[in-house]
């Protein structure tokens, strides 16, 4: 019955600059532009955003699930990289 | 290496799930997790998409610019709401064509709410305070479920629902200090939407037969009959704060337990509107099929727009 429904692209908001863009949710859209204001209309109606990024989502490429053991050994072995690793007998160091 | 068997990964997700962790939609999940989970969140978003027509049935009759203004907004709002879980849903391995072909061909199912006519204004006052009221009851619970996609989407949608919530609320406010027509217009409003609201939380615990798998997922975190009852504990109160009836006879306050009692919900009515005798199940699939149709030409012309653009760029 329908007969397109554009393709997906992945939604980033940034509430207000200096703060880091989160991922808000997905718009269908033929093109880039669109892409941005069905994002706004979507994802910004009470001032959410301050900036949005649209990203088609065929571009997204993630870590799965099933590597997420040997993927992420390199840092879950290297205690030594936090600070509460270390002995610091009576010093302050707020 | 030792593959998982199907009953191994099944404990696993299990664990996993009591153990807290929410479920992303690349991780591994049992099939019917998957299907329970489309069927659910699909009928959320038609809900969400169906129930802006009874409202916009009062767009350009609204009383004042304000209110005009007010349900504009909020309809443009359940348009949102109902995209946010259509994306949602999409994570599953669904395309959004399919659900909206399901929607449209009558073989997905929508809350059997908005198969209700919107007969006066008041009745915008009820489904802002009532309907929304028992969904939002209904969402924050699901703001806690297990599928991360789903959760993400009812804490944005909660957050925008008092709004519609008080807005239904102080429209039947304003009614009943007006003139005895505008309290008796709101009186008859609130009638005819007390119980099927009642009805919006699904079948009593005993005949809910998904509730059980549901709720060992995290699916569901509250049974149907306590949302039922944090919805009326509630919402009483509310009533009689602005003189309106609740028309329940058996309603009680009980002291001993803190909740209400309530009388028995005719859900002989509520199956008939689910199986497509209510009042207005096939003037709303109409109104979305031709929705539907009537737009083709847009999203034709946006798809041949682009097209055309990216020829240009390649050109150039």
């Amino acid at each position: 019955m329908s007969n397109s429904q554009w393709p997906l692209w992945e939604v980033f908001t940034q509430k207000k600059s200096g703060l880091p863009f989160e991922h808000a949710g997905s718009v269908h859209a033929p093109d880039k532009e669109l892409a941005l204001q069905n994002a706004r209309d979507v994802y910004s109606r009470r001032n959410e955003a301050t900036c949005i990024w649209v990203v088609p989502s065929e571009y997204i490429i993630s870590s799965t699930p099933e590597d997420m053991g040997s993927f992420f050994e390199p840092s879950n072995d290297k205690i030594y990289r936090h600070p509460n690793f270390y002995k610091t007998p009576g010093a302050s160091f707020e | 290496m030792h593959t998982p068997t199907e009953q191994e990964r099944e404990t696993e997700f299990q664990a996993r799930i009591d153990r807290g962790e929410m479920i992303e939609p690349k991780d591994w999940m049992p099939e019917r997790y998957r299907k329970q989970l489309i069927r659910m969140m699909s009928q959320h978003a038609h809900s969400e998409v169906v129930g802006m027509l009874p409202e916009g049935n009062w767009i350009t009759r609204a009383p004042s610019l304000r209110r005009k203004a007010v349900l504009l907004a909020k309809v443009q709002d359940e348009g949102g709401h109902g995209l946010y879980i259509y994306c949602g849903t999409e994570t599953l391995d669904v395309s959004r064509e399919q659900m909206i072909d399901d929607l449209l061909s009558g073989k997905a199912k929508y809350s059997s709410i908005f198969n209700y006519p919107t007969q006066t204004w008041a009745d915008i006052g009820a489904i802002g305070w009532l309907v929304d009221g028992a969904a939002i009851v209904n969402q924050t619970a699901l703001a806690k479920c297990s599928y991360g996609p789903y959760s993400r989407a009812m804490v944005r949608i909660c957050k925008e629902e008092n709004f519609h919530h008080k807005q239904g609320y102080e429209i039947l406010a304003t009614l009943m200090k007006g003139t005895p027509e505008q309290r008796a217009m709101a009186q008859d409003s609130m009638n005819r939407w007390w119980w099927p609201s009642l009805m919006m939380f699904g079948p009593s615990d005993k005949d809910s037969p998904n509730s059980g798998e549901l709720m060992r997922w995290k699916v569901k975190r509250h049974s149907n009959d306590d949302l039922r009852q944090r919805f009326i504990d509630r919402t009483v109160p509310q009533a009689e704060n602005i003189g309106l009836k609740v028309p329940d006879a058996d309603l009680k306050f009980n002291p001993e337990t803190k909740h209400y009692n309530h009388g028995e919900i005719d859900w002989a009515e509520f199956y008939n509107v689910i199986k497509g005798n209510g009042i207005c199940n096939r003037e709303r699939l109409k109104a979305r099929r031709e929705a539907h149709q009537q737009g083709a030409w847009v999203r034709e012309a946006a798809e041949a727009f682009a097209a055309k653009h990216k020829e240009n760029m390649i050109a150039a």
